[in-house]
């Protein structure tokens, strides 16, 4: 063996523990934060936590039922105004690649993909909660929804990007028009994908919380109303976290458990729906 | 059909090479395509240079020619596949059964219906296989399930491919073998019932065995349909086609009977080509 070989070898060798320790270092905040939430709050978890209310302050346990309720009530509404819109601009961006309108809208998406939770939630307030002159579920719904809106845009864009030219052409061939071959071949084609996209996108915006401060607020209530604030777990979690209480800590770090184990729960979903609706159109079912 | 016209091989595996005798003459065979002076252009780019034939009904025509003669562009004028090209140009008249599809005013999706196309590459929807064949039907707005169900028959039997599939209708398209996807492509073209069917080198992704297939497929369909196959393959233009359009750099050299085009070619260029001096 050469002299050359040997320092080739050593060189790979030095990038690979490189790289190796490099991907370690990444994964250690990772899991320092779910060792820390998970041993602080598990111990905290009771049956109780999911089906009682919050208790006033002093009287230990209760739970945070109208949160967890809130929370699934913020993002149906953010999903339901977040995915018809943000699909059907997807397919407008992936079927007038050129046109200017198009640009404008793919820009305005990247644009808005980057503004501030905060921000967001400024502008919610500013449409939805200052007109009614009161919080609401509706407006917290919007703030998210505007969140989730830029990413369900460009995964839908990019999926029906990947579809093959060869099946549009051959449902026009058919006789199909342009939007008929859209809507019946080429987005089904591209539909796993965008399941997909739109639960990341649903993962992402579970856990926010500027955007709900100003919005959808906080209710000590249950409360199912639109029209009215609503509690969500971020919003509670940070309450109780900010809060001077030691009960109200431990709520807090049960809370950020339940949280993760929820937003967990949606990405392994995603994973579930894509591989099943993949492997559908494969055949091998 | 006389009956005393060649039948088609049994499904053995065999190739044949020869050039088969040109069909004895039917009864009123008719013109289903008349090309007048097509030029065709994208761009500053002049694919097509005043291609002027008539295809026959019920027939087989095959377009042969080296890559880049535009032989797949005059197909794709056939049915108006080029309107997909941005900044196409089409002059001349395509005259489809008596009517001018590039006419002010042509319904498209009408020509489509009429005009169908089999793709070089296979490309059956991720759907199932009932759905592919049925696909055109439904996007006319035929709902009746019986109707359906009974076209699904009709044509993959046609597309001899009913005994292999009809046990698993329901199941996905992309399941099936290469061949049998290609088929099922021709089943879904003529479920439409279209008047002429459009074949852009349908055999050139497939094994030797599927070719034969496929081959069969077109010799017993040209019975029902007109058909204007694309193919690299002389052999396969010897061996299905009643005419033959050889192309040169966008030109139309020679267009006779197969056996007469293969065996006593008029011009040069022609002969040069079917004998592998260039190409």
């Amino acid at each position: 063996m050469t002299a050359h070989d040997l320092r080739r070898r050593a060189t790979s060798r030095a990038v690979e523990a490189f790289c190796t320790a490099a991907v370690v270092v990444a994964l250690i905040p990772l899991g320092l934060v779910l060792f820390f939430v998970i041993s602080r709050g598990l111990p905290a978890l009771r049956p109780e936590f999911f089906t009682h209310m919050p208790k006033p302050v002093g009287e230990p346990g209760g739970g945070m039922a109208n949160a967890m309720v809130g929370t699934l009530i913020l993002i149906g509404i953010a999903t339901a105004i977040a995915v018809p819109v943000g699909v059907v601009s997807g397919v407008f961006l992936s079927e007038y690649k050129r046109s200017r309108l198009g640009s404008a809208v793919r820009f305005a998406a990247d644009v808005l993909n980057g503004i501030p939770s905060i921000v967001i939630g400024v502008f919610a307030y500013a449409v939805a909660v200052m007109p009614f002159r009161r919080f609401s579920a509706l407006a917290g719904g919007v703030a998210l929804g505007v969140m989730m809106l830029p990413l369900i845009v460009r995964t839908t864009e990019e999926l029906l990007r990947l579809v093959p030219e060869s099946f549009k052409e051959g449902a026009l061939a058919l006789g199909a028009t342009r939007s008929r071959a859209v809507w019946t071949v080429i987005l089904p084609a591209a539909l796993p994908g965008i399941v997909t996209g739109i639960l990341v996108a649903l993962a992402r915006v579970a856990g926010e919380t500027a955007p709900l401060l100003f919005t959808s607020f906080n209710n000590a209530f249950f409360s199912t109303r639109l029209d009215q604030p609503i509690s969500s777990l971020t919003v509670q979690v940070y309450t109780y976290a900010i809060s001077p209480y030691e009960d109200w800590h431990r709520q807090a770090w049960a809370g950020a458990t339940v949280l993760i184990a929820a937003i967990l729960f949606f990405s392994l979903l995603a994973r579930f729906v894509t591989r099943r609706l993949e492997r559908m159109h494969r055949g091998t079912a | 059909m006389s009956s005393d016209v060649e039948t088609p091989p049994e499904s053995g595996i065999r190739i044949r090479t020869e050039v088969r005798a040109p069909d004895p003459a039917p009864a009123a065979t008719g013109t289903a395509i008349k090309l007048e002076n097509v030029n065709f252009s994208y761009g500053q780019n002049h694919v097509l240079h005043d291609v002027s034939m008539d295809v026959d009904e019920k027939r087989v025509t095959a377009y042969i020619g080296p890559s880049g003669c535009g032989k797949s562009t005059l197909l794709r004028c056939l049915n108006r596949m080029n309107d997909l090209i941005e900044s196409a140009r089409l002059t001349g008249r395509v005259v489809v059964k008596g009517k001018d599809i590039y006419a002010p005013g042509t319904d498209v999706i009408g020509v489509r219906r009429r005009v169908g196309m089999v793709f070089q590459k296979s490309n059956p929807f991720p759907k199932s296989i009932f759905d592919n064949v049925v696909y055109g039907l439904r996007i006319t707005g035929v709902r009746d399930r019986s109707t359906l169900d009974a076209a699904v028959e009709k044509s993959l039997t046609l597309a001899a491919l009913w005994d292999e599939v009809k046990d698993r209708l329901s199941q996905s398209a992309l399941s099936l073998s290469g061949g049998q996807q290609q088929r099922l492509c021709i089943a879904r073209a003529i479920a439409v019932e279209p008047e002429i069917l459009l074949m852009d080198e349908p055999c050139s992704a497939l094994d030797p065995i599927a070719t034969v297939k496929i081959e069969e497929l077109i010799y017993s369909l040209k019975e029902r349909y007109t058909i204007v196959i694309v193919t690299h393959n002389l052999q396969q233009a010897a061996r299905v086609s009643d005419k033959t359009a050889f192309f040169w750099l966008g030109r139309l050299v020679e267009y006779g009977p197969t056996a007469d085009l293969f065996t006593n070619p008029r011009e040069k260029l022609t002969e040069d080509y079917i004998t592998g001096r260039f190409g």
